[in-house]
């Protein structure tokens, strides 16, 4: 039962890890830009596609690819934002879903025009494939890895946001763009640059997910937009610590989900939502307005 | 002269707030628009900062063209803006917030942290407190010296004695003086006529968003017909 218990949490982990790193990129995006970025998730698809492959043209190094793909996809994020987005900043939020969905459709399209519609089996990462023994029962190093590495990513963003002149600079248009304009930030290249840094957030899960999810496929983007998008509303719309804690809770959740009752796997996510914004509509970590 | 207003319209959506205002300030003076509220002070004020672009006019600061500039290249050239609300970044620390300003900004001189906390000694002992967490005199402290970290040379002040006690305003006027000392220009909008004549050389008197007249304070101080026609609510 232990040995059950210690898997399922273990497993949950490191679904909640990727669920972050596509709901950090969301939540930046959003806390700085004010903007809810449905095509958040087709980053994250892109990034795998890109990922994999450049490892196919770089002798099949994985950690090649993943340094590569994810920049490749910045480059869409940055004209994303530079040549539409920046346009619709002063429209109600509506008509910025409808634009950044139009991109959702826009991307799955272009990954079937160029990967084709079907999967594609995806290659172990080099050093980190095959399993290790936790309490007697085998659980994919990889999977400890992104474990490890989803907090590695949130301590970074947490340094660079707090202890940079960057992030100070951030922080402070994030609160108040006008004031921050009016002190002299430079607000419509900071924009695209947060943007473009939420874009590589989104692609870096993406990439990472390769060895993880095993297949490729066009629409990979949709099913973790959605737990991401529940992990930013859970969290706060636009807090970090609560993106965290929130791909936490509902990757632990979908893991006990699915391993106990799987009839109400998805149910539990939602119906966690749906108590939350009952009790607490700013969300966990949100500042009520 | 370092300002120069002319003939600048400005709009919120339809309505028409700045008509054909213009008005100068020269180097070294401090300037003071009157008159009540909701006569156009303020939005003088973002109109100049490129806040509330005008739709018409020309606004020369320096000798150079700033309106339909982003407020960001207005900070640039060396304008500083406190405004009446004050905007304090409440997620920042009140020393992040100083030095956010002097890391922002593309002029030196006189003025650095040590010398607004000593202008402002409270400043010095709320260092690590977030804006958020801060009074409202402390926050109109920390926006004046956010604004004077940047080394401006023209500085525009939204309402400075608003809501400050007598005894504070008294030493309001003392730091306004010091940072005259300092060669920095000032324009002001205020509405307290007693504080504006013992800081100001000039006024300009604002009415439904047009200047209707220009005098010294002395002038309009003694002039109880304008004052009961523009100023007295």
């Amino acid at each position: 039962m232990l040995q059950s218990i210690v898997h399922v949490c273990l497993a949950g982990l490191s679904a909640g890890m990727f669920i972050w790193l596509v709901a950090s990129g969301l939540t930046l995006i959003f806390g700085v830009l004010r903007v809810l970025n449905f095509a958040h998730g087709s980053f994250y698809m892109l990034g795998a596609y890109f990922c994999y492959t450049f490892l196919r043209f770089m002798g099949e190094n994985f950690w090649l690819g993943l340094l590569v793909g994810p920049l490749c996809v910045c480059a869409a994020g940055f004209a994303m934002e530079r040549f539409f987005l920046r346009y619709v900043y002063h429209l109600a939020l509506p008509y910025q879903l409808l634009l950044t969905f139009a991109f959702v459709l826009l991307f799955d399209d272009l990954v079937k025009i160029f990967w084709g519609a079907g999967s594609i089996g995806s290659p172990a990462a080099p050093g980190l494939s095959g399993s290790i023994s936790v309490l007697g029962r085998n659980f994919p190093v990889y999977s400890l890895f992104i474990i490890g590495v989803g907090p590695l990513i949130a301590v970074a963003m947490w340094v660079f946001l707090e202890r940079t002149w960057l992030g100070c600079i951030i922080r402070a248009a994030s609160s108040d763009r006008e004031m921050a304009s009016a002190i002299g930030v430079r607000v419509p290249a900071l924009y695209t640059g947060v943007f473009m840094f939420g874009t590589w957030l989104g692609a870096i899960g993406g990439g990472l997910a390769v060895p993880y999810v095993g297949l490729l496929t066009p629409g990979m983007g949709e099913t973790i937009i959605i737990d991401a998008f529940v992990v930013a509303v859970i969290g706060g719309m636009g807090s970090l610590k609560g993106a965290f804690l929130g791909a936490l809770v509902i990757g632990l959740l979908s893991s006990f989900g699915t391993r106990f009752i799987p009839t109400f796997d998805m149910f539990l996510t939602f119906i966690l939502m749906a108590v939350i914004l009952v009790w607490r509509p700013q969300g966990l970590f949100g500042e009520s307005t | 002269m370092i300002l120069q207003v002319l003939q600048v319209n400005t709009f919120y959506g339809s309505s028409h707030i700045l008509q054909d205002v213009s008005f100068s300030v020269n180097s070294g003076e401090v300037v003071s628009l009157l008159g009540r509220n909701g006569v156009g002070k303020t939005t003088t004020l973002r109109s100049i900062m490129g806040l509330t672009p005008p739709r018409s006019g020309s606004i020369l600061f320096k000798n150079k063209e700033i309106i339909g500039k982003p407020p960001y290249e207005a900070a640039w050239a060396g304008l500083a803006y406190m405004p009446d609300d004050l905007r304090i970044f409440p997620d920042l620390t009140c020393e992040e917030n100083l030095d956010i300003a002097a890391k922002l900004s593309r002029h030196t001189g006189y003025w650095n942290r040590e010398r607004v906390e000593e202008l402002f000694p409270v400043l010095r002992a709320r260092r690590k407190q977030k804006g958020l967490n801060l009074s409202g005199g402390e926050k109109k402290m920390l926006s004046l010296g956010r604004a004077l970290m940047a080394n401006p040379e023209l500085i525009l002040l939204d309402e400075p004695s608003e809501g400050l006690a007598p005894l504070v305003v008294g030493s309001l006027i003392q730091v306004i003086q010091e940072i005259k000392e300092k060669n920095v220009t000032i324009l002001l909008a205020d509405q307290n006529l007693k504080f504006c004549r013992r800081v100001c050389n000039r006024g300009y008197i604002v009415e439904k968003g047009r200047i209707v007249l220009e005098e010294t304070m002395e002038g309009i101080w003694s002039n109880e017909e304008v004052i009961k026609r523009y100023l007295v609510l």
